[in-house]
């Protein structure tokens, strides 16, 4: 047994549960790990970074589960479990034999997965091109969308814009109020007040998207227009312009998707900010920090990047959200006027393939919208890329 | 947390500035009322399904009728249709990606090593992230585009096995992780073989673990409509068959009744009489579908709450 105490004081069964995060041992369990729609998000932990949370709770998890050495090896747990250990090339006969179909097994799968995505990327670029190539229109830089009758004139650009506008606004509302509750769940809420908050803000992300597109349009639209009202009278510049629709506005929609993107960003937000260290928080403490000096000085510099990251998940959600959209926005009419208005309305990349799926028989007129699904996933490809960068380059330095 | 820990001294507190002071207060107000803000939309949106759509649910056949030779026009109809294929769908989807995923994640925590893994770790993420309608748009491009096949019900399964396979393989790694070492160290020191090792001693550890993604899994395909748009027509008519004609489901009957609640007035001998039979219906569908997720959302939570390895 003594030789716990002399191992590692990180794992030391010694040291009061969860105490790197600053809590009471007597405060109880840990928050369950975020969870968005059945997603976890929690970033997996990195080959030899910072003290891994697995660790610890791997540890407390062996004491029921039979380990008669309860205390274990603490030098054991800051390693990766076992990768390519066991018997493999050990042995002959019946076990080996064994051993190698399983590895390929799930090597296999592995390998599936990354197939299946470079699939999704060849298929959709090999039916885009011929689209693509019979296109009268710059696919880039063109408003025009016009598929019918072999004739292809169309550009992304349209689309391109109401995406990005949607998802501005949706980002806008959606950051501010996911630091708030983040901030509020793991540095203002009390204990007991802390997990079922959590819990009914990752609710948010159960309830199916169709739902909020009905809800959206039926129920919180009028309620809408009279803050769009208000806003027309103090904007008076383009963002703000009055384009005379009154409902399944770019805005409208734009709110949607906040609330929609809300438990993404909160769940990876709670996580990062629940692991800032306890000496970091202490030290604001020490030097006469009130709570809030205490968040800027230890709370957010440690959790920006995680904080960020979350947020650019949640972009990418926002960048390819379909059904609400579709249901929310009003499509406008063949040939309307640019507008840079919030309050103008238009169609994203997801809703036009969405508003054109019942008449995809032509291939050619297909490949147009298999173009723009092509865009779309190379969008939300390099946002979700970037976001796992920023994590990445935050734990290396 | 933190904060009970280690609150300030008060005679701390006490010598703050003003200026401060206002600032902390500030802070704690806009922090305290952002949460409050958040559980607006929820309790609205959950008020405004259960109460629409309540009267609808709890009328006699919703559960054992469909929605044939039924218009806006007329009242009365089921969702048994819309039901049975939103079930076959992500049972289909479930019995694809289930195995695939819990092998991913096997190979992930127990084999995993070098350029494959790093790979499969990040492709991973990016099937994470990929919109519904980029995956059903593939599955479209694929099997109708270029082998010609035509719309029907498997293929939306297909389209869902590419939403489901990330969340149980992220499940089973965490899970995996989580299954302490001593248990494979002790298994391989009675000489057992590594792949009985994983199949009797860790991924039985870790079932209720995975046990929760999955269920977490299907609670998240089973309210998707974008493949269902591309993928299927819907069909009012009950049909069971996965691999031939247009099937209902639950998303697909509230995306097809949602085209007729503007349709609030009929002539009944002439004179106009106002009907929300579509929205009822609408609603009713929502409430359905909201019951089921959020059923399978508490199943998930009560199973992780017993889970051996986590807690």
């Amino acid at each position: 047994m003594s030789e716990r105490e002399t191992a590692s004081p990180q794992a030391s069964g010694d040291e009061p549960a969860g105490a790197h995060t600053g809590r009471r041992p007597d405060e109880g369990e840990p928050l369950p790990p975020p969870m968005v729609g059945g997603e976890s998000i929690v970033e997996q932990p990195p080959e030899g970074g910072e003290p891994i949370n697995w660790a610890e709770q791997g540890m407390r998890a062996s004491l029921p589960i039979g380990s008669a050495e309860p205390s274990g090896i603490a030098t054991l747990r800051d390693q990766a479990p076992v990768v390519g250990a066991g018997s493999v090339g050990l042995g002959r006969g019946k076990a080996r034999r064994g051993d190698r179909i399983f590895a390929t097994l799930t090597t296999t799968s592995g390998l599936f997965i990354v197939l299946l995505i470079l699939l999704v990327a060849v298929f959709l670029v090999v039916q885009a091109i011929p689209a693509i190539r019979d296109d009268k229109s710059n696919f880039l830089f063109s408003r025009d969308w016009t598929v019918e009758g072999g004739n292809l004139h169309f550009g992304i650009l349209g689309l391109l814009w109401t995406t990005v506008l949607i998802s501005f606004v949706a980002m806008i509302i959606a950051v501010p109020l996911a630091l708030g509750i983040s901030l509020f769940i793991t540095q203002y809420a009390p204990r007991r007040l802390a997990r079922p908050v959590a819990y009914i803000i990752d609710l948010l992300a159960a309830i199916p998207s169709i739902i909020y597109g009905i809800w959206g349009i039926v129920v919180l639209a009028p309620f809408l227009e009279p803050v769009q009202r208000f806003l027309y009278h103090i904007g008076g510049f383009a963002l703000f312009k009055n384009e005379g629709i009154s409902r399944g506005t770019v805005f409208n929609a734009g709110v949607v998707i906040a609330i929609m993107v809300l438990p993404i960003v909160t769940a990876v937000a709670r996580d990062v900010f629940e692991r800032t260290p306890t000496a970091n928080i202490e030290a604001a403490w020490a030097l006469g920090a009130t709570r809030w000096e205490m968040i800027k000085m230890a709370v957010i510099p440690h959790g920006r990047p995680g904080f960020v990251s979350g947020a650019m998940l949640g972009l990418g959600r926002a960048l390819g959200e379909t059904i609400a959209i579709t249901l929310i926005l009003s499509k406008g009419f063949e040939g309307q006027p640019f507008s840079w208005s919030i309050f103008s309305n238009g169609e994203t990349f997801a809703s036009k393939i969405a508003n054109a799926a019942a008449e995809f028989n032509d291939p050619k007129q297909t490949g147009a919208y298999i173009a723009a699904g092509l865009f779309l996933f190379l969008l939300t490809f390099a946002v979700n890329a970037a976001a796992r960068a920023v994590v990445a380059r935050s734990q290396v330095s | 947390m933190t904060a009970t820990v280690t609150a300030p001294p008060p005679t701390l507190a006490a010598t703050t500035s003003g200026r401060r002071k206002f600032k902390n207060n500030l802070a704690t107000v806009l922090v305290t009322s952002s949460f409050v803000v958040a559980v607006i939309p929820l309790v609205w949106l959950l008020y405004t399904v259960i109460s629409r759509g309540l009267h609808a649910i709890t009328r006699d056949g919703w559960f054992t009728r469909s929605q044939r030779d039924i218009t806006y026009k007329d009242p009365g109809g089921g969702a048994y249709h819309a039901i049975l294929g939103t079930f076959e769908q992500v049972l289909l989807c479930s019995i694809i990606s289930i195995p695939i995923a819990i092998l991913v994640g096997v190979y992930l925590v127990e084999y995993g090593r070098g350029w494959l893994a790093r790979t499969t770790t990040f492709m991973v993420d990016i099937l994470t992230g990929i919109p519904s309608i980029v995956a059903a748009l593939f599955i479209y491009a694929v099997f109708v585009t270029a082998f010609g096949g035509s719309r029907a019900g498997w293929l939306v399964s297909l389209a869902l096995v590419m939403l489901m396979i990330p969340v149980i393989v992220r499940t089973t790694e965490e899970m995996l992780k989580l299954v302490p070492n001593e248990l494979r160290e002790a298994s391989y020191a009675l000489g057992v073989p590594k792949w009985k090792t994983i199949l009797r001693i860790v991924l039985p550890t870790a079932f209720t673990g995975i046990l929760t993604g999955i269920v977490l899994g299907i609670a998240r395909v089973a309210g998707e409509t974008a493949p269902l748009l591309i993928l299927v027509g819907y069909s009012p008519n009950t049909n069971g068959n996965l691999f031939n004609g247009f099937q209902g489901s639950l998303p697909g009957m509230i995306n097809d009744q949602v085209a007729n609640i503007g349709n609030t007035r009929v002539l009944v001998n002439g004179r106009p009489v106002s009907i929300h039979y579509a929205a009822d219906r609408m609603w009713g569908a929502a409430l359905t579908l909201i019951i089921i997720v959020m059923a399978l959302n508490v199943i998930a939570r009560l199973i992780a709450r017993r889970n051996k390895v986590t807690n």
